[in-house]
């Protein structure tokens, strides 16, 4: 292969790295806010489940709705569909009832957590399972209900809305395909990103909910309220992740949704707040990484070896145990878990 | 006398923690430009009820006026509004936090760490405090840590001071600059309450003493008006003796042998280094020492818990045969007849189980015994039983989790469970550490007979004038290594101090 070859396939394999980066540069920034509030919310896995099928919910609603207009004399005008479908609420509705399904789920795992003062890793994984569950159920509902000839449900045109590269991107080259290509909420990951990471070491606010995370009875005696920041953290940090579902359904798979194609990314984007070592902005460049690290095998010839393959596949994962083992080698204290991450917080035990 | 009104005014207070009767109708005045000590056995409330007053409890019933103005105080941020401001016994920072990012925690208004910095400055010259408001909390020592939390609640504007054992652990040097910056503060016009166990520390800084018994309050008295026996007594109930007896070793003969130790932590920095020194049987030999000086390690090693990088540990019999302990299993060495009982600072974290009942912690050393494949209850329901009765464990019932029973209770538990193992060497650290004086005086009591039998004590204190009255020969460990080893009749408490602090003492005199 020569170099002009290899620049131009880099160029293609960038862009795709970053597509699947996003969904979990989302889930590792929600984790890392809600890990920085002392809980492990081991549900990430769930809460972006849901968070992805609740967009889908609300974008087939919508989709329903704008069909019943569209039909004239029980026959589908596709113009006139096309013409109906208003391009804020195709972004809104599905993206509303997305942050409304997460922060559902958030919700619960406070309530269990830090009300009722739960054990955070039964709850996470529970609710992993739960939201899985969830929206497979919802999932092949909605299929049956659309009558798809196909185990899965397209959305294709209110997906467009989502995957509209910026402008000029097209006529700019490499340039404009590495850095221009992607839908909205590429840019508003990054954007979230940098903003919860200057919000953490930059804010009061910020301050005060890492020492929640830190040492929940210092908190409490220097006056800060620390259920509520549990609340506000965990709550904010699903809704953030849930957004990383809805940006794989609707645009990373052009509004197409499928049980269980979402996979292990969850997974990965808890990994991914280890890998980062709780820094929502070193996400950002971590996530393209790990997005890269998941499609690797695809583009590594390895003829018809498909076990070669496999081993692929785990290379985020192993990567992210180098890291473990590294920053335990290290041992800055910097560098640690939250210190009271995974544990329950009440004020008058002894 | 009059005073003017009272800082703060207590009227009949009262809290529970579930069956336990916390504090119960209590009253007492807090003065402005006086320094109140704060009196009482373990379990007697105090800390309860200052705790009511930081706002971290509620209490069930009774008012609290400020200035003579009825307040509620409901959380720790009202307290810090109303100008009330704590020092806990287990310091409240975060640690990966920098001393300015703690104290501008729980604060209004936006951030801003340069300004915080300026002002801390200007506080610690006003007061003349020593501390770099960018040093990150786990990188200070004991000493800085607390000068920090005293630096969180002056910040705040607070006039009113509670310490809650302040000294516990700090040297003497340490001790005698907090209360010189604490002394600073009252003539500043600041109330300020103190907790503390040790009497000589009521009597050198206090004005007045206020005295609570389990949950009641006593009554005050002015200091210089008052000896340590009176307030021991009103503390305690009855008379008691403060006079730790310390006989003559009979018959000593070595029974440890420790030379050439040497024990490094896990990343390689030494705890311990070429500490050679031998323990007698019938003698109690005192280790004095900075916290984290080497004392656990070196406990630890004789008990056959801690790897030894160099150096050799001989047990000797009375006949002379000699027996090296390293290498050997912790069990064997306990069935040698070596005892630990090690009390953490959380007293819990070692040698009892907090969620166990007492029967089930002594059968943790008694469960080998006994043939049968079932374990024998009965004995270890027999030794709590003897320990509760001997020791005047204060426990609802032998089926109470040790947890729930207060911090003194716990530590003779502990040591009564080890001292009933009948060993020949006794390793204690920190036996009295935040008893109150009547159960730390039968702690003293309980070491001495062991003495007499012959036990080769080996006890590591924290408080030098406890040290002093108590053991035969006084070991200082500095930073891991001996300072020296002094003869416990005529030594002298500014001797182990600088000795704590720099191997072998003297040379340069410190400011203290």
């Amino acid at each position: 292969m020569n170099f002009a070859a290899f620049l131009a396939e880099l160029v293609s394999f960038i862009p795709r790295a970053v597509v699947q980066g996003i969904p979990l540069l989302y889930g590792s920034t929600g984790e890392t806010l809600t890990e920085k509030s002392g809980n492990l919310n081991l549900g990430i896995p769930g809460v972006m489940y849901v968070g992805g099928i609740s967009g889908v919910v609300g974008a087939f609603l919508y989709d329903q709705a704008v069909r019943g207009r569209a039909t004239v004399d029980g026959v589908l005008d596709p113009q006139l569909y096309d013409r109906l479908l208003n391009p804020f609420l195709s972004i809104a509705i599905p993206m509303l009832s997305c942050l409304l399904g997460a922060l559902l789920m958030g919700l619960i795992y406070c309530f269990l957590t830090v009300s009722l003062r739960a054990n955070q890793n039964v709850t996470g994984l529970a609710l992993t399972t739960f939201g899985v569950g969830v929206g497979n159920f919802l999932g092949g509902s909605l299929i049956k209900l659309s009558g798809s000839d196909v185990p899965s449900i397209a959305l294709t045109k209110i997906s467009i809305f989502f995957h509209q590269p910026l402008p000029f991107a097209a006529n700019l080259g490499w340039f404009g395909s590495l850095f221009l290509s992607y839908g909205f909420m590429a840019y508003l990951a990054v954007a979230i990103a940098l903003l919860v990471s200057y919000f953490l070491r930059r804010t009061r606010a910020g301050l005060h909910l890492r020492s929640v995370g830190e040492n929940p009875a210092t908190a409490d005696a220097a006056g800060i309220n620390v259920a509520r920041y549990k609340y506000a953290a965990t709550c904010v940090g699903s809704m953030i992740a849930g957004l990383g579902g809805l940006y794989y359904v609707m645009d990373y798979a052009s509004g197409v949704w499928s049980n269980n194609a979402f996979g292990d990314r969850g997974w990965l984007a808890i990994a991914l707040v280890i890998f980062t070592i709780w820094r929502p902005s070193v996400g950002v460049g971590a996530s393209f990484l790990f997005g890269g690290l998941y499609i690797l095998h695809m583009y590594i010839p390895t003829g018809t070896m498909l076990a070669v393959k496999e081993l692929y596949k785990m290379a985020p994962y192993v990567v992210t145990l180098i890291v473990l083992i590294l920053s335990s080698l290290r041992n800055k204290r910097e560098n640690q878990p939250p210190q009271h991450l995974g544990l329950p917080y009440f004020r008058e035990e002894r | 006398m009059d005073r003017g009104t009272p800082a703060v005014s207590l009227r009949n207070i009262s809290k529970r923690f579930g069956q336990v009767q916390a504090n119960s109708h209590i009253d007492l005045d807090i003065y402005r430009g006086e320094i109140l000590a704060l009196l009482g056995e373990n379990g007697s409330g105090k800390t309860t009820l200052m705790n009511m007053l930081s706002g971290i409890y509620f209490p069930d019933e009774g008012t609290i006026a400020i200035d003579g103005r009825k307040v509620m105080i409901d959380s720790p941020r009202t307290a810090i509004e109303l100008g009330i401001g704590m020092i806990h016994q287990h310091f409240k920072l975060v640690d990966v936090l920098t001393a300015a990012e703690n104290i501008e925690l729980g604060l209004k208004g936006k951030l801003n760490l340069q300004q915080a910095t300026r002002k801390i400055r200007e506080i610690s010259d006003a007061y003349g405090f020593d501390v770099d408001p960018q040093q990150k909390i786990y990188d200070m020592s004991v000493s800085q840590k607390q000068t920090v939390e005293i630096l969180k609640v002056l910040y705040r504007g607070a006039d009113i001071l509670i310490l809650d054992e302040p000294t516990a652990v700090l040297t003497p040097q340490e001790t005698e600059k907090l209360f010189r910056v604490l002394r600073n503060m009252r003539d500043d016009g600041k109330a300020i309450v103190i907790i503390t166990h040790k009497m000589h520390e009521v009597l050198s800084l206090s004005d007045r003493v206020a005295v609570l018994r389990r949950g009641e309050y006593v009554g005050d008295m002015i200091t210089a008006e008052t000896t340590a026996q009176d307030m021991t007594n009103r503390m305690v109930g009855h008379s008691v003796t403060l006079n730790i007896e310390r006989p003559e070793p009979v018959d000593p003969k070595p029974r440890i042998k420790v030379s050439g130790l040497t024990v490094l932590s896990d990343t390689g920095v030494p705890k311990l280094e070429n500490v050679s020194f031998t323990a007698y049987s019938g003698e109690i030999l005192g280790i004095a020492g900075i916290a984290g000086s080497g004392q656990k390690e070196l406990l630890e090693a004789i008990a056959g818990l801690q790897a030894v990088s160099a150096g050799s540990i001989a047990y000797i019999e009375d006949d002379g045969a000699c027996e090296e302990l390293i290498g050997k299993d912790p069990l064997e060495i306990q069935h040698m007849g070596v005892a630990l009982s090690f009390v953490p600072e959380d007293r819990l974290g070692m040698g009892l189980v907090g969620s166990m009942d007492l029967d089930e912690n002594m059968m943790l050393r008694t469960y080998r015994s006994g043939a049968l494949p079932v374990t024998d209850r009965k004995l270890p329901h027999q030794i709590a039983q003897k320990v509760v009765d001997e020791l005047e464990v204060a426990t609802p019932s032998l089926h109470t989790p040790v947890r729930n029973l207060s911090g003194g209770n716990v530590q003779k538990v502990l040591v009564g469970r080890e001292i009933t193992s009948a060993p020949k060497v006794l390793l204690t650290a920190y036996a009295v550490r935040g008893l109150d004086i009547n159960s730390s005086y039968m702690i003293y009591d309980l070491l001495n007979q062991q003495k007499k039998k012959g036990v080769a004590v080996v006890y590591v204190g924290e408080d030098l004038d406890v040290l002093l009255e108590l053991a035969d020969r006084i070991l200082v460990l500095c930073g891991g290594k001996i300072s020296g080893i002094l003869p416990g009749r005529s030594a002298t408490k500014d001797e182990i101090g600088l000795m704590m602090t720099r191997v072998g003492g003297g040379a340069e005199k410190n400011d203290a």
